[in-house]
């Protein structure tokens, strides 16, 4: 009986911690011209839901992400461009909210890393098949 | 050279090892901030949410008193628990502003009635476009303006009773 209140009460706890109102209007709705809805999905993809962090605005169900969306859908159809809505959000939350990290002083070990593991590895095989010989 | 080469392995499993613990020991801190911290107050306006409360325009935080503004909702947890912090601040002479975020007018009429009323407003931003426009990241979030309507403090999360102190100071500084 105990445990079963327990059980409740971590539901129901759960459950309102989302909000009782309907989503907006462009956060489950595809824009009527196929050609935005291809951007804004394509701008949703590299955007980051700030309140889930792991996942991008399109895969996330949190209303925020839903928000989120919602407003790239509503800038994109008012004809603004995907790199424009994008620098908005970078304005408010910084590169943290993108998923395409500019290069900078911060990122470039991130950007060359490959590159230097692929050298590192070729040198490695080389010097494997010189022995091999 | 040999030697060096035998070592090697154990000492790259050791950075590493360090690496991780230290990612154990001391985890990187995962919260949001505003960008816009330092920067004027985007301009926005919105409508009121409750009967007898008026709504909530960008232009109230540019008549040169400093602000708190409080983006919250009554369907939020650590909202409830942050009311009576807020209630204290009132009473130490600091101006609350509220954002509603996703809220109903009938919600909201009772989360006030149950956890106390410090806003001289409240605006209803119903698909949180303000919030997003504040680079806030979740409810509850504090900020406090300055009187000219420029950020100059976010506060992320519910204020604790031992910030309260701070947040004022913050609000008194900000003149």
């Amino acid at each position: 009986m105990k445990r079963g209140l327990l059980f409740i009460l971590l539901f129901s706890v759960a459950a309102s911690a989302q909000t009782n109102q309907p989503p907006a209007a462009l956060a489950n709705t595809q824009l009527r011209d196929p050609a935005l809805e291809v951007k804004a999905k394509a701008l949703m993809e590299t955007l980051r839901c700030v309140v889930c962090q792991g996942q991008s605005i399109a895969d996330s169900d949190a209303d925020m992400a839903g928000d989120m969306r919602a407003l790239v859908r509503g800038r994109i159809a008012a004809g603004e461009s995907p790199d424009s809505v994008r620098a908005w959000l970078v304005d408010r939350y910084g590169d943290y909210v993108s998923y395409d990290p500019p290069l900078n002083a911060a990122t470039w070990p991130l950007w060359i890393a490959p590159f230097v593991l692929l050298a590192i590895g070729g040198w490695i095989a080389r010097a494997s098949f010189v022995r091999r010989r | 050279m040999k030697r060096v080469m035998l070592w090697l392995p154990l000492g790259v499993f050791a950075l590493l090892f360090a690496v991780v613990a230290a990612g154990l020991i001391r985890p990187a801190d995962r919260t949001v901030r505003s960008a816009l911290v330092g920067k004027p107050l985007p301009d926005f306006s919105l409508p009121a949410l409750v009967a007898g409360k008026p709504g909530l325009q960008a232009a109230t935080f540019r008549r040169g008193e400093p602000r708190l503004l409080i983006i919250f909702a009554s369907w939020c947890l650590p909202c409830i628990a942050e009311a009576p912090q807020l209630m204290r601040l009132k009473a130490m002479g600091v101006p609350i502003e509220g954002i509603a975020v996703r809220d109903t007018a009938a919600a909201m009429q009772s989360f006030l009635a149950r956890n106390g009323d410090p806003y001289a407003s409240i605006g209803s931003d119903r698909q949180s476009s303000v919030q997003l426009a504040l680079g806030s990241s979740g409810v509850p979030e504090s900020f406090v303006i300055d009187g000219q309507g420029r950020i100059v403090l976010q506060h992320v999360g519910d204020i604790r009773a031992d910030e309260v102190d701070a947040i004022a100071k913050a609000v008194r500084n900000a003149r």
